[in-house]
């Protein structure tokens, strides 16, 4: 048991066996939804947990490019009738390049520096997108043109939850393998201590760039998921609200592990959902949890529950 | 543990989806979807929508419902947030068996909830104020509120009547703002207006005397436009006050609630804006037809809810009833037999004017719906 949990491809598997059996159990288009919505937020927190849990680096403007990658699929295709998953592709290089051109001198910055140099950066963007109107349709949104694959219109919850599904898989195993390889060796020394890492010959800031090119990808990517799923994009998606909700899914779910983001943005994503039946009371019980949650599992639920598991089991 | 793991992450999500069930709808009700801005920076559009729709529902059943069955309502909070919405849409589909739906107060709400209306065939009222909702017209999707172009050519319409032609515009760079200041240089020219400044405030501007003072010396001014809501309307509103304009201004009806006048002051005399009949119930003369459904809508809402009455209620009431009518027409609670009647609607008095819909037209308003409201003695009056 313990060799299995330990094994580097555990949590992309678990995930895909997941995706796999709750196709069978969902019944109707509804719950298939809001299963893609989590499978989406959670490659987006995926990228997010790279760049927090093994880098130890906290970015509060991650909705931001996420918006880009939105936005890369509404724009493109639209003005220079790019095929979307060329946008797509097109949202996730720009996002890798800001990110690397923004990160250059952000990551030098450290702790609250940090958080509120990419705090910035997030509502920039969200402020250009609400506001180039001519590009964007303003605060109102923009609709997104279908996706086609190979003369195939690409459309309803089930073609999308497999998808979304394959996207969030494919993001898993690609992260667990940076994390099994010698970077994420170099991150996770960085995560513990910075001046550890630059003594044992880590280059901190170049490892830094790396990590967070990468998770804006990620982002990225979720975003430009989530804008053809929904045909339309608003600057909602990039907005400084958004940044929150990502942070929260990777602290909740437990920082570091792959899994947990799945956690955390299922958590955040089904609760509002399960909650409506109770009307006002219904911010007072999320909040409640999530306090909860963080008193009683502090290093997140993830984490805190294997340790217990741990613990009882030896 | 990978095995526990995933059952833990398992049991969470079935467990979630086994709370989301609804219970099954008996069959003698019938049910209505909303999902409105209930909290959130549009909860002064969803909250009056919303208490209209409880207030209403109750009302309708305790008359003895439509076609002898009860209705059913069911209202999410998608805090104007257009995923949100878009899931909410689903879920009134796929899971609430909906035959109708009213609401999306805004217009990113609306427009990601159309696609989902559109391919189940379910017939769509929207309460939000941009013309893309039905321009182009969509088959199962109609809109209450007046366009925010329909206020530019009121406007417009009025100055023409003056034999005013040359106008600054100052506008907010908000949703609102920026929508109706794009309509209104698009019409612009079919009154003969010559837009000879314009000006933008962001929502959070606290002084707009610079762009203020740039309009006045546009030469040959004759009158100021000042589409947006939310305070900056207020503010410009004191502002023009204190640099002393000799030329009139006009707001848009995105200010026509009493706060308004409260925030601009004595600085609010003289302004005029488009509005809904709403606002002045009471100062209609007996013989308008508008009359009845203002002031009764008007009273009921203010004895249920003990605030003063808004417009954005008013488009939920207009949408209510003429969905409730279009289903006595049709007889049935079939969401295809519902559409074809709700675009048959003709001559239907709502609180936001005579509503005839066509198939080439979703909304089914026009200029006349507007009226051309006056700040005076701090209050509202009909200016001509």
């Amino acid at each position: 048991m313990r060799a299995l949990l330990a094994h580097r491809l555990a949590a992309p598997v678990a995930i895909a066996l997941i995706v796999v059996a709750l196709a069978f159990v969902l019944p109707s288009n509804f719950y298939l939804r809001v299963a893609a919505l989590v499978w989406i937020s959670a490659l987006a927190v995926i990228g997010l947990n790279l760049l927090m849990g093994f880098a130890g680096q906290v970015s509060l403007g991650h909705a931001g490019f996420f918006g880009l990658g939105a936005y890369a699929v509404a724009v493109l295709p639209a003005q220079f009738s790019l095929h979307p998953l060329l946008a797509l592709l097109a949202g996730a290089l720009v996002c890798g390049l800001i990110a690397f051109v923004v990160g250059r001198p952000i990551l030098r910055l450290k702790g609250h520096y940090l958080a509120v140099a990419t705090l910035g950066f997030g509502i920039l963007i969200a402020m250009a997108i609400a506001n180039e109107s001519w590009l964007t349709g303003g605060p109102d949104g923009m609709p997104v043109s279908r996706l086609t694959l190979f003369g195939w219109r690409v459309r309803g919850a089930s073609t999308w939850y497999w998808i979304t599904g394959a996207l969030l898989v494919l993001g898993a195993w690609l992260a667990v393998n940076l994390v099994a390889s010698p970077t994420g060796r170099a991150l996770r020394a960085l995560h513990d201590s910075e001046v550890a890492a630059r003594v044992a010959g880590v280059d901190v800031a170049h490892y830094k760039l790396i990590v967070f090119v990468i998770s804006a990808v990620y982002a990225s990517v979720a975003g430009s998921a989530l804008a053809l799923v929904n045909g339309f994009v608003t600057p909602d998606s990039a907005n400084f609200i958004h940044s929150i909700e990502l942070v929260t899914m990777v602290v909740l779910g437990g920082m570091g592990s792959v899994f947990g983001s799945l956690v955390g943005a299922a958590i955040l994503v089904v609760l509002p959902q399960v909650l409506t039946t109770f009307h006002d009371y219904e911010h007072l019980l999320l909040g409640l949890m999530m306090m909860v949650i963080m008193i009683v599992l502090r290093s997140g639920i993830v984490p805190s529950l294997a340790a217990l598991i741990r613990r009882t089991r030896p | 543990m990978t095995t526990l793991m995933k059952r833990m992450g398992l049991a969470a999500l079935v467990a979630g989806a086994a709370a989301m069930a609804s219970p099954a709808s008996a069959a003698d009700t019938i049910k209505i979807g909303s999902s409105l801005a209930i909290t959130g920076p549009a909860s002064f559009l969803g909250d009056p929508e919303a208490k209209t729709l409880e207030l209403y529902v109750k009302k309708i059943n305790e008359a003895g419902g439509v076609n002898g069955k009860q209705l059913e309502l069911v209202v999410y909070d998608d805090g104007a947030n257009a995923n949100k919405a878009r899931t909410f849409a689903t879920r009134l589909v796929e899971d609430d068996g909906i035959v109708a739906m009213i609401g999306g107060s805004s217009t990113g709400a609306t427009m990601a909830m159309i696609p989902v209306f559109e391919d189940a065939g379910i017939p769509f009222i929207s309460l939000a104020g941009a013309v893309v909702i039905v321009d182009p017209v969509k088959p199962f999707v109609f809109k209450t509120p007046h366009t925010d172009k329909m206020a530019c050519e009121k406007i417009f319409e009025d100055m023409k009547a003056k034999g005013i032609a040359k106008v600054g515009m100052i506008s907010g760079t908000g949703g609102f703002g920026k929508s109706m200041h794009g309509q209104c240089l698009g019409v612009a020219g079919n009154y003969g207006i010559e837009i000879v400044a314009d000006e933008t405030y962001g929502p959070k501007d606290s002084d707009m005397t610079p762009q203020l003072t740039n309009i006045k010396s546009a030469p040959g001014l004759q009158a100021v436009v000042n589409p947006g809501f939310g305070q900056g309307p207020a503010i410009v509103t004191r502002n023009f006050k204190q640099l002393g304009f000799d030329v009139p201004l006009y707001q848009s009806h995105g200010v026509a609630s009493k706060s308004f006048i409260e925030l601009a002051g004595d600085a609010a005399e003289g302004v005029r804006l488009p509005a809904s009949a709403l606002l002045v119930a009471e100062k209609l003369p007996d013989s308008d037809p508008q009359k009845a459904v203002v002031t009764g809508y008007k009273a009921a809402y203010e004895e249920a809810t003990g605030q003063p009455v808004s417009t954005f209620g008013g488009h939920a009431y207009d949408g209510l009833m003429m969905l409730v009518e279009a289903m006595q027409r049709a007889g049935s609670e079939d969401p295809q037999a519902i559409r074809d009647e709700l675009e048959k609607t003709s001559g239907f008095m709502g609180t936001a004017g005579v509503v005839n819909m066509s198939p080439s037209d979703h909304l089914g308003l026009d200029l006349t719906a507007f009226r051309m409201l006056e700040i005076r003695d701090g209050d509202w009056v009909l200016a001509d």
